[in-house]
C-alpha cells in the first residue's frame, strides 16, 4: 500500500470529525457533575447517569421501545421476508409496481407518514397507543427487511428451490430447508437494521405516542422542553453505546456487514 | 414400449421459450437426448416433464400414468441442473441425504444408500466437503448422487456438462452412459451439443422453436437428415436446393450446378470433409476465400456460383492460398438428400 497524501490525510479527519465529533461532545457532556448542559463540563463525575435511573418516565418508555422495536421487527419480517422471496423468485403482474410500493415509506419524509398513519389509526380506528405505534414502526420497517433481505436473496442461486422440489419437498418445504438456512445472515441483518431504526425512530412515533405511554427518544424530547441538564447526555451516551453492543454482538455472530 | 410419453404438449409461459404439440415417447431404460439450439425449447419441456412448468395443452404420461397435474415434489423424478444446485448449507453427505431424509428413512437405511450412491459417482472420502469447497466436477458428481439415490423414475439432466472443462465433459460422458446402464434408469437429456447427443444417446430428438425437427438414431441423424435445419446443426455446411436436375444456391441467388442425384431430394447437404477442393477445372469453379488449418487438414472457403462453400484439401503439405483458382468436387453419392 502507498502511503496516504496530505490531502487526502485532510479530508480523512475531517470527515472523521464530522462523524465522531457530535458523538464526543454528548459523550464528554454525559460524564458532567454540572448543573447545567455546557460544553466542555466544568466539573466530571456519573451523577447524572445514577440520576436516569430514577427517572420513571425514562424507565417505562425504554420498555415500550423495547417493546414496540422487538415487536414491529419481528412483524416487518414476517411480512417482508415472504414478500423479497416472491418478489424474487415469481414473475407477476404488477412486480415493478409492487416493488416501488415497497420502498415508498423509505422517500416520504416520516412527518408525513406519521401524519397519515395519526389520520388513520388514532382518529378513524381509535386503536390503543401501543398497538398503533407497533403498526406504524412495522408499516416503516417493511421496506428495510424487504430490501435487506432481498439482496441476500438475490446472491442465491434460484435454482436450489427446484432442486428441493424435484427430491420430493413442497415448495414450504424447500423454503425452510433449502433457502432460509441461506439467507439466514440476511435475515439477521434486516432484523438488526429494523430494530435500530424503530428504536431510534422520532417523526412517526411523535404522531402515535399519545397519553402515558411513549417512545424513548419522545420522552427524551419531552424532557428536554422542560430541563436542560446533562441527564439527556448520559442517556444518549447509554443509546449510543447499547446500538454498538446490538451491532457488534450480530456482527460477531453472524457476519452481517456484508449485508447492509 | 412407451415409458415416458408426451402427446401434444404445450407450454406458454413467460420467459420459457414456448413448446408447441411437442410428442415425445422415451422406451423403459432409453436414454434420449433433446438436442437443439438455445431458444428451442428443450428445457421448456424438460421442465415441465419435472412438473416445474405446467403446461397450457396436452398429457404427460409415465408409466401408464397420467401425470400431467402431479405436483412436482410427488413426480419422483431425479432432474440434474446445468449449474448443479447444490445446497450450498449442507455437506455432500448431506446433499445426497437430502430426499432421503424427506421420506423419513431410518439412519440405519439411509447410511448405506447415501454411501452407495457417492460411491457410484466415485465421491468416496468427500462426504463431509461443502459444495464451496468441490472441484466443478465433483460438484456435478454430488447432483447425480442427489438424484439417482433416489432410484426416480425418470432421470432428468439439463445440459449437465456444459459448465466442465473439455477433457472432464468427455470423461463424464462415459461416466453418465456407465451409471445409466448399470442402474437401468430412464435419461432424457438435454443438450445443444452434437457431439455429446451423439455419443450418448439412444435416440435424438432434434427440436426447433418448440417442435420436432427428426426423431431418430445418432447415425440417422448424422447421415441422413430430416430437414435442412437439422443438416445444417448437424455440421452440414453446404446446402443446396435441388431442382430440374440442378443446384441451386440455398438463399434464391441466381447460380446454379447442373448435377444428376441418386434419388428424389428438395435439397442436398454436404458436410466440408466430404468435399474435395481440386485444382481448377475438376468440378464446380471456385476462388480460395480464406482457409483454416485443422491439424488433420485444412479447411478452405471457396467463392463459387453457388456461393460460398466449404471444403478440404487434399495434401495439407501442398495446400491452397487465399486467392487461388480451384474446382469443388460435389460428388453424388456423398450428398444427404432432404425430402
Amino acid at each position: 500500500m502507498n502511503p496516504i497524501s496530505r490531502p487526502a490525510l485532510a479530508m480523512l479527519i475531517l470527515a472523521l470529525t464530522f462523524l465522531l465529533g457530535p458523538f464526543i461532545v454528548i459523550f464528554v457532556a454525559g460524564f458532567s457533575a454540572d448543573e447545567t448542559l455546557a460544553f466542555p463540563p466544568t466539573s466530571y463525575g456519573l451523577r447524572w447517569f445514577g440520576y436516569l435511573f430514577g427517572v420513571e418516565a425514562f424507565q417505562r418508555s425504554f420498555v415500550t421501545s423495547l417493546v414496540v422495536g422487538a415487536g414491529s421487527t419481528l412483524a416487518a419480517l414476517a411480512f417482508g421476508v415472504p414478500v423479497a422471496y416472491a418478489l424474487s423468485r415469481y414473475d407477476f403482474r404488477g412486480k415493478d409496481a409492487l416493488r416501488g410500493l415497497l420502498t415508498l415509506p423509505l422517500v416520504v419524509p416520516g412527518i408525513i407518514v406519521g401524519l397519515a398513519l395519526l389520520d388513520l389509526m388514532v382518529l378513524v380506528y381509535a386503536l390503543p397507543v401501543t398497538l398503533g405505534l407497533l403498526i406504524g414502526h412495522t408499516t416503516l420497517l417493511i421496506p428495510y427487511t424487504v430490501r435487506v433481505v432481498g439482496s441476500s436473496l438475490s446472491n442465491l442461486r434460484s435454482d436450489i428451490d427446484d432442486a428441493a422440489i424435484t427430491l420430493g419437498a413442497t415448495r414450504l418445504q424447500a423454503f425452510f430447508k433449502v433457502v432460509l438456512p441461506n439467507i439466514r445472515g440476511g435475515v439477521a441483518a434486516a432484523a438488526v437494521l429494523a430494530f435500530i431504526t424503530s428504536f431510534n425512530q422520532v417523526p412517526v412515533s411523535l404522531f402515535l405516542t399519545g397519553p402515558g405511554v411513549s417512545t424513548l427518544p419522545i420522552e427524551m424530547m419531552a424532557y428536554m422542553e422542560t430541563s436542560y441538564d446533562p441527564s439527556i447526555a448520559a442517556l444518549s451516551t447509554l443509546l449510543v453505546l447499547f446500538t454498538i453492543a446490538v451491532v457488534a454482538a450480530t456482527e460477531k455472530l453472524l457476519g452481517i456487514s456484508k449485508y447492509v | 414400449m412407451s415409458y415416458l410419453r408426451l402427446e401434444k404438449l404445450d407450454v406458454a409461459y413467460g420467459r420459457a421459450a414456448a413448446v408447441h404439440g411437442l410428442d415425445l415417447v422415451v422406451g423403459a431404460g432409453e436414454l434420449v437426448s433433446l438436442l437443439g439450439p438455445s431458444g428451442c425449447g428443450k428445457t421448456t419441456t424438460m421442465r415441465a416433464i419435472a412438473g416445474l412448468l405446467q403446461p397450457s395443452g396436452g398429457r404427460i404420461v409415465l408409466d401408464g400414468q397420467d401425470i400431467t397435474t402431479l405436483p412436482a415434489h410427488r413426480r419422483e423424478m431425479g432432474l440434474v441442473f446445468q449449474s448443479y444446485a447444490l445446497f450450498p448449507h449442507l455437506s455432500a453427505f448431506e446433499n445426497v441425504a437430502f430426499g432421503l431424509r424427506l421420506r423419513r428413512l431410518p439412519a440405519a437405511e439411509l447410511q448405506p444408500r447415501v454411501a452407495a450412491a457417492i460411491a457410484a459417482v466415485g465421491l468416496a472420502g468427500f462426504e463431509q466437503r461443502l459444495p464451496a469447497k468441490l472441484s466443478g466436477g465433483q460438484q456435478q458428481r454430488v447432483a447425480l448422487a442427489r438424484a439417482i439415490v433416489l432410484r426416480p423414475r425418470l432421470l432428468l439432466l439439463d445440459e449437465p456438462l456444459s459448465n466442465l472443462d473439455a477433457k472432464l465433459r468427455v470423461q463424464m460422458r462415459a461416466e453418465l452412459r456407465r451409471i445409466q446402464r448399470e442402474l437401468g434408469i430412464t435419461m432424457l437429456y438435454v443438450t445443444h451439443d452434437q457431439d455429446e447427443a451423439l455419443s450418448l444417446s439412444d435416440r435424438i430428438v432434434i427440436m426447433r422453436e418448440g417442435r420436432v425437427e427428426q426423431d431418430a438414431a445418432p447415425e440417422a441423424v448424422y447421415h441422413s437428415p430430416a430437414t435442412a435445419f437439422v443438416a445444417g446443426f448437424m455440421g452440414y455446411d453446404n446446402l443446396f436446393e435441388w431442382r430440374d436436375g440442378a443446384l441451386h444456391a440455398p438463399d434464391g441467388a441466381a447460380g446454379r450446378w447442373p448435377l444428376q442425384l441418386p434419388g428424389p431430394a428438395a435439397h442436398a447437404a454436404w458436410r466440408p470433409e466430404q468435399v474435395p477442393v481440386l485444382a481448377p477445372g475438376n468440378g464446380l469453379a471456385g476462388r480460395v476465400l480464406a482457409r483454416s488449418y485443422l491439424g488433420e487438414r485444412i479447411e478452405y472457403l471457396v467463392e463459387t456460383e453457388l456461393g460460398p462453400v466449404k471444403g478440404v484439401g487434399p495434401d495439407v503439405a501442398a495446400g491452397w492460398r487465399e486467392g487461388d483458382a480451384v474446382s469443388i468436387a460435389l460428388d453424388p453419392a456423398r450428398a444427404a438428400l432432404i425430402g
